[in-house]
């Protein structure tokens, strides 16, 4: 699913990379928690949040995250959307709250990644695992 | 390579500043994109931690094409039950920082789960220190 089609499922506003529309994405998750974010680690993946602030531009860069969606209408400042467009990430807007957005990207067929990672297991096997591809 | 950089706690607005430079010179060095990810996550948790429990401290990274070795130094309260600190879900992050977004309690369980090998050293009234590896996979390793 490519992120312009994420725009028309979410019927949703796009406030920055507009160069970015045709990047594939292959996954998504949903938080409002910096720290659930990061427990995620994999390639070409999407971030649906409530959370306005600029550190979860911050960990979408460390991610590499190819985008983020602020649902339940919620609109960053000025400041924060430079930071995206300095990182280099499409920031969407949409009215659906998180629980409805996640489901209509997922009824399209976006999935998440899988279970969450178990605590002490093999980083390598889990859902936060590292053999992902670059 | 030696990478340096203070860390003040409280300061919110240059937070992560110092995780996302390590990212960069780590792709400026040639690092694959998941290896620098790691490192980039578990270096912006351990700076992010001085932020939020500390006074101040060094994030210090030495980056050699084999490893990478973060140490995150900090003048701070300490842990006292750091086994507790490891649990996921256990935070003492308060209110105010929680309306940001931090306080998760996964900060030190994402810093291990990431690390090659994670070691953390605190002592109450003093600080804490964190040593996280991660390994350079060989290039011919890389699929």
């Amino acid at each position: 699913m490519r992120v312009r089609d994420v725009m028309r499922i979410l019927d949703a506003t796009l406030l920055t990379g507009e160069d970015k529309l045709d990047q594939e994405i292959e996954a998504a998750c949903g938080c409002d928690l910096i720290s659930d974010l990061l427990a995620f680690t994999k390639a070409r993946m999407l971030v649906l949040t409530g959370l306005v602030t600029p550190q979860i531009i911050r960990a979408a860069e460390m991610m590499d995250l190819l985008g983020i969606v602020f649902v339940r209408g919620k609109k960053p400042t000025p400041d924060i959307l430079a930071m995206a467009a300095e990182a280099g990430i499409p920031v969407l807007c949409t009215s659906y709250p998180l629980y409805e957005s996640a489901g209509l990207l997922f009824e399209a067929g976006l999935r998440g990644r899988c279970a969450w990672p178990q605590a002490g297991g093999d980083p390598h096997d889990a859902c936060g695992g590292t053999r992902d591809a670059p | 390579m030696l990478l340096e950089c203070p860390v003040t706690g409280e300061d919110f607005q240059a937070a992560g500043e110092a995780a996302a430079r390590l990212k960069r010179t780590l792709r400026q060095l040639g690092i694959d994109a998941a290896t620098a990810r790691r490192a980039a996550i578990v270096a912006y948790e351990a700076e992010m931690n001085i932020v939020i429990h500390a006074f101040r401290g060094v994030l210090s990274v030495d980056i050699s094409p084999e490893r990478i070795e973060i140490l995150a130094d900090d003048e701070g309260p300490g842990i006292p039950d750091i086994a507790l600190a490891m649990q996921e879900g256990y935070s003492t992050a308060p209110e105010y920082i929680r309306e940001m977004g931090f306080g998760a309690g996964l900060g030190l369980p994402n810093m291990r789960r990431y690390s090659d090998e994670f070691h953390i050293e605190s002592t109450v009234g003093r600080g804490t220190s964190v040593r996280m590896v991660i390994n350079v996979p060989s290039k011919g390793s890389l699929a």
